[in-house]
């Protein structure tokens, strides 16, 4: 047996999950140069859309107000899913973290849930944006609204993350981020789009259908989470 | 610290896409021992270096740490330091923070605590202890680097050309902390071009087209000049 130095003792599975998001957190509040990045681009989104769609004062119908924050999500969040790994890349900080006995599944838990603050804040200033432009009122079902966009930005992160890193060294990560995730997010951005349109719908909301759309995205998450931590263990390999 | 076993390879082998890195090494690397690893370009030395840190598995053979044996799933692993060439380190974080988080990454309690003292020991004093490290010099980086490899007191380091590029005073520094960690009684494997470099080592082992080709140890030291013409004769050809 070979013994252990420093007192060092093995840190708990979400110990080291916490440690790893905290830090990609810590970075980001200290620079917030991807946060407003990804907040810059989700704005522009929306205003762009609200020339387009919104007429003479006229609110646009319920989907294409979900179609709008749905689109603007997708977009702003491969930003930050583009610079992920970014600082594990600069200095090979990469290597240093695998050599730890952090496992890699806490690894990728952890990048997942840094990401995912991020866009949850981008999303947060974005829809109060959208309800603003588009005279839509999300106070009625803001909890279950959240609960989609959370449920749905959980599930790009976890996609995203994956091929994040295994594109951590290719050139032109940027464009083949997009041309591999979109495909795969696809069934993400219908399942919240449709639940979304059918909860802002100011006539005749669907709490059923959006219900539906809810678990269908849990059973998503769940899915892109248990492969994401699967397939990141041998992506993670340097070899 | 306990004396940790020695790490014994045995017949290990590494293929690359049908391409021969590495083939039938079989080493033994002593504790309070410093080994280096020479070789020319493409002779395997990195892929040897990332077999022994766990991050490359072998294509064939065993690689053992005493009883143990020592692979990506090892509990074993948790006690290698590695320092590279380039610094593994979180530029946007201060060097404390990054100590802090590799040492709460480690297990160590109270990381933060000990990062003062530990930066202080590689050289770092308190006017750097708190400045991002992307503003350091390359030689700061690899204090850095060292304080970072060194924060769960390791039983086995191991650096890949960790000198390249230092300037003379740097690379007397890192000789010295070389000799220190042998004196302390770790495992020290060196990975490096730099003969002037590998003449404090113990131990030489030269591949030569992922083969080894000589393996022997020196108490003390080979010198320098013993050291080129063992290395011109070996890998001539």
């Amino acid at each position: 047996m070979v013994e252990g130095g420093a007192g060092a003792r093995a840190p708990g599975f979400f110990a080291q999950v916490l440690r790893i998001a905290g830090k990609d957190l810590a970075i980001e509040w200290r620079s917030r140069e991807v946060l407003a990045t990804m907040t810059f681009l989700a704005i522009v989104v929306v205003l762009i859309f609200s020339f387009a769609f919104v007429v003479e004062g006229a609110r646009p119908p319920a989907p294409v107000v979900a179609g709008i924050l749905w689109i603007a999500l997708v977009v702003s969040g491969t930003v930050g899913l583009a610079r992920a790994f970014d600082r594990e890349r600069e200095g090979e900080a990469i290597r240093s973290l695998l050599l730890t006995p952090a496992p890699r599944a806490a690894i990728y838990l952890g990048k997942l849930a840094a990401t995912a603050a991020l866009m949850a804040i981008t999303q947060t200033v974005l829809t109060g944006l959208a309800g603003v432009l588009f005279s839509t009122s999300f106070a009625a079902v803001a909890g279950r609204v959240a609960l989609l966009l959370g449920l749905g930005i959980v599930g790009f992160a976890a996609a995203g993350c994956v091929f994040s890193a295994a594109l951590l060294r290719a050139r032109g990560r940027d464009a083949l981020l997009a041309t591999l995730l979109y495909p795969i997010i696809v069934p993400i951005v219908i399942a919240g789009a449709r639940g979304t349109t059918q909860l802002i719908d100011p006539v005749t909301p669907d709490f059923d259908g959006a219900r539906f759309w809810t678990q269908f995205l849990v059973a998503v998450d769940i899915l892109f989470i248990t492969a994401g931590v699967w397939a990141f263990e041998p992506i993670a390999a340097s070899d | 610290m306990t004396t940790p076993p020695p790490l014994a390879l045995a017949k290990v082998g590494k293929v690359y896409g049908g391409r021969r890195v590495l083939a039938d090494v079989n080493v033994t690397f002593q504790p309070g021992r410093i080994a280096a690893v020479l070789g020319p370009n493409g002779a395997g030395k990195t892929t040897l270096l990332g077999i022994l840190s766990t991050l490359v598995t072998p294509s064939a053979g065993e690689v053992r740490w005493g009883a143990e044996p020592l692979g990506r799933g090892s509990p074993a692993r948790a006690r290698i330091g590695y320092v590279g060439h380039e610094p593994g380190v979180y530029g946007d974080l201060t060097a404390a923070e990054n100590v802090a988080l590799f040492a709460g990454l480690h297990g160590v309690p109270d990381g933060a605590a000990r990062a003062p003292a530990l930066l202080a020991r590689v050289g770092l004093g308190d006017a750097q202890r708190d400045v991002p490290a992307r503003t350091f010099s390359r030689g700061m980086l690899q204090r850095l680097a060292l304080a970072r490899a060194l924060v769960h007191d390791p039983t086995l380091l191991l650096f890949d050309e960790p000198a390249a590029a230092l300037d003379p005073a740097g690379a007397a520094w890192l000789t010295g902390e070389l000799a220190a960690e042998r004196s302390a009684g770790r495992t020290v494997v060196l990975v490096t071009h730099d003969l002037a470099a590998a003449a404090i080592a113990d131990q030489v082992v030269i591949l030569r087209r992922g083969r080894v080709v000589f393996d022997e140890v020196r108490p003390g030291g080979f010198g320098v000049e013993a050291l080129r013409s063992t290395y011109e004769e070996k890998t001539r050809g």
